[in-house]
């Protein structure tokens, strides 16, 4: 530990490994051409260094260099894929099928296209461990059917969805699956080919590459998947995305996406271990508490927990440094986790994930996303537990739901004074 | 988020944490706020015969800001009789921690769970008003 403090949110983002940060230096200040630029030296490295990168990033997905469509990053991605498939597509259908439990970048596209009017949408429910089911996804398509869009991991429970189950379905009834990736790439296989998928959302921040850079898969070929362009200017990216190219993080991307296939098979078995000691000690230690997600079909830095009766952002607050002097051995240091609690969101709602999986508000307030990564340490991991144990048994000390659950008083069967 | 530094100290250090037995008759006792809203605050405070506020105990479920209002207004009442009690507004206590708009729901918490205590401990005395010189006491 460095003593800037341990950080465990790796589902927000990553930091740039410093191999990508060296792959991307040259390209701020020696090799600065734009990459459309055709006439002149300057201009081809440029090209160069970003087709090379697409290739790179094509390979982690078992895709073609080609199909590679650089964006800002997956928020662009996913509109790109929903609005660019809805609007082109718009004689044959306008209805799409995603699921409750998807990231707010396709959840508010979709929603924009309803009050639009232009689209018709199903949100699938999830079983209690947020899993899709696939069958539902066949029965939710229909004649009007455009595209159903699966993520491939969720974010907040590390939810990993039978996606090539999905795409299975959606080739056979003639739809474009489209799946934002964003969580999965890089930490588990993904395979466009294998698994059907048409359209794929991912970023490079997540893998340990810089902010500001993503990327949309469209297949070419088989079928090959139309678009109406969010973005026209100059044609750049076969004309999905019109805009000059982040040439330095585009080579970054490229790096990142070229570690992860190298090391992927090793580093998603360290740090499951990792995640398994984690969950181990603190499963060990405090009672009442509850894992939420599925127990085996999750991402391998994924740890979502409820601390029954200890409220998720008070929680933060004793282990996110501000408040520096608890004494817990000699350094404390600040520690990086996220909850699923309404107290962090500026809506007062919790989690509408948690929500989605029946977790009730009482405990979607008391839940913490530990998100482990490549830079993080079995000391760390030990260190951390040591930490949430004390805190929470620091707080159930304060906590009246605690005492009277402790009394034997069913929590459930109080007449609470609501606001 | 960044915390106001009263409240950063409540949250570390709370004031009279714990709880009183609930059946002694000078005890009156507020629970307000629901675990599925993410703020449950109880709190207790002794009375005298006469009408002041001897002692208070709180425990809450809440975030730090929740915390540190029930944590504060444990403070605020001591020593003051019950109709000053009823005179606190939750302002009063938005002023002294700092707390930022999205977290004025703390203060009418603890606001309305100081006021379930006094009714809880009217209620436990059937209507006996306090004697009438104490109302001038503390």
């Amino acid at each position: 530990m460095n003593g800037k403090g341990v950080y465990m949110d790796n589902h927000a983002t990553t930091p740039v490994d410093p191999r990508v940060f060296e792959a991307m230096r040259p390209f701020f200040t020696d090799v600065f051409g734009n990459a459309a630029s055709r006439s002149h030296p300057f201009g081809w490295e440029a090209e160069k260094a970003v087709e090379t990168a697409r290739d790179e990033i094509a390979k982690l997905i078992n895709a073609k260099g080609k199909d590679i469509v650089f964006t800002s990053g997956a928020t662009e991605s996913d509109n790109l894929a929903i609005k660019g498939v809805v609007e082109f597509y718009r004689e044959k259908g306008n209805h799409v099928v995603t699921a409750v439990t998807e990231h707010k970048a396709v959840l508010d596209t979709c929603r924009a296209l309803e009050r639009k009017g232009v689209a018709t949408v199903t949100y699938l429910p999830v079983d209690k461990y947020g899993l899709v089911d696939p069958d539902a996804v066949r029965r939710a398509i229909t004649d009007k059917t455009v595209l159903v869009s699966i993520m491939y991991a969720n974010n907040e429970i590390g939810t990993v969805h039978p996606i090539g189950e999905i795409g299975k379905i959606t080739r056979e009834k003639g739809v474009l699956f489209h799946t934002d990736a964003v969580q999965g790439v890089g930490k588990l296989p993904i395979d466009v080919e294998a698994m059907n998928i048409d359209l794929l959302s991912m970023t490079a921040h997540k893998i340990y590459g810089p902010k500001g850079v993503g990327a949309l898969y469209v297949r070419s070929k088989a079928p090959r998947v139309r678009l109406v362009p969010n973005i026209d200017g100059g044609g750049h990216e076969r004309g999905f995305r019109s805009g000059t190219l982040n040439v330095p993080g585009i080579v970054g991307f490229g790096k990142a996406c070229e570690l992860c296939r190298v090391g992927m098979a090793d580093e998603s078995q360290r740090v499951l271990g990792l995640r398994e000691r984690l969950h181990e000690k603190l499963f060990s230690e405090l009672d009442d508490i509850y894992l939420n997600g599925h127990p085996v079909h999750r991402l391998p830095g994924n740890l979502n927990v409820s601390f029954s009766y200890v409220e998720g952002e008070s929680l933060l607050m004793g282990l996110n440094g501000s408040v520096s002097p608890i004494a817990v051995g000699q350094t404390v240091q600040p520690i990086a986790v996220s909850s699923g609690s309404a107290c962090t969101s500026a809506t007062l709602e919790p989690s509408y994930v948690l929500k989605a999986l029946g977790v009730g508000d009482e405990l979607a307030h008391t839940s913490i996303r530990f998100g482990l990564g490549r830079f993080n340490t079995e000391e760390e991991v030990d260190y951390v537990a040591e930490r949430v144990i004390h805190e929470v048994r620091r707080l159930r000390e304060l906590s009246p739901l605690y005492e009277m659950a402790k009394e034997g008083i069913d929590l459930k069967s109080v007449e609470w004074q609501r606001e | 988020m960044a915390y106001s530094d009263k409240v950063i100290d409540h949250y570390a250090n709370p004031r009279n944490v714990g709880s009183f037995a609930k059946d002694e008759e000078n005890v009156g006792t507020g629970i307000v706020g629901a675990p599925e809203c993410g703020d449950v605050m109880k709190l207790q405070l002794k009375i005298s015969e006469e009408g002041i506020v001897e002692d208070a105990r709180f425990k809450t479920f809440g975030c730090g800001s929740a915390i540190a209002s029930s944590s504060y207004v444990t403070e605020l009442v001591k020593g003051k009789t019950i109709d000053e009690v009823m005179e606190i507004k939750n302002t009063h206590i938005v002023q002294e921690l700092s707390l930022p708009p999205v977290k004025i729901h703390c203060s009418v918490l603890a606001e309305d769970g100081i006021k379930a205590a006094i009714a809880d401990w009217k209620k436990k005395r059937g209507g006996a008003q306090p004697k009438p010189e104490a109302a001038k006491a503390g």
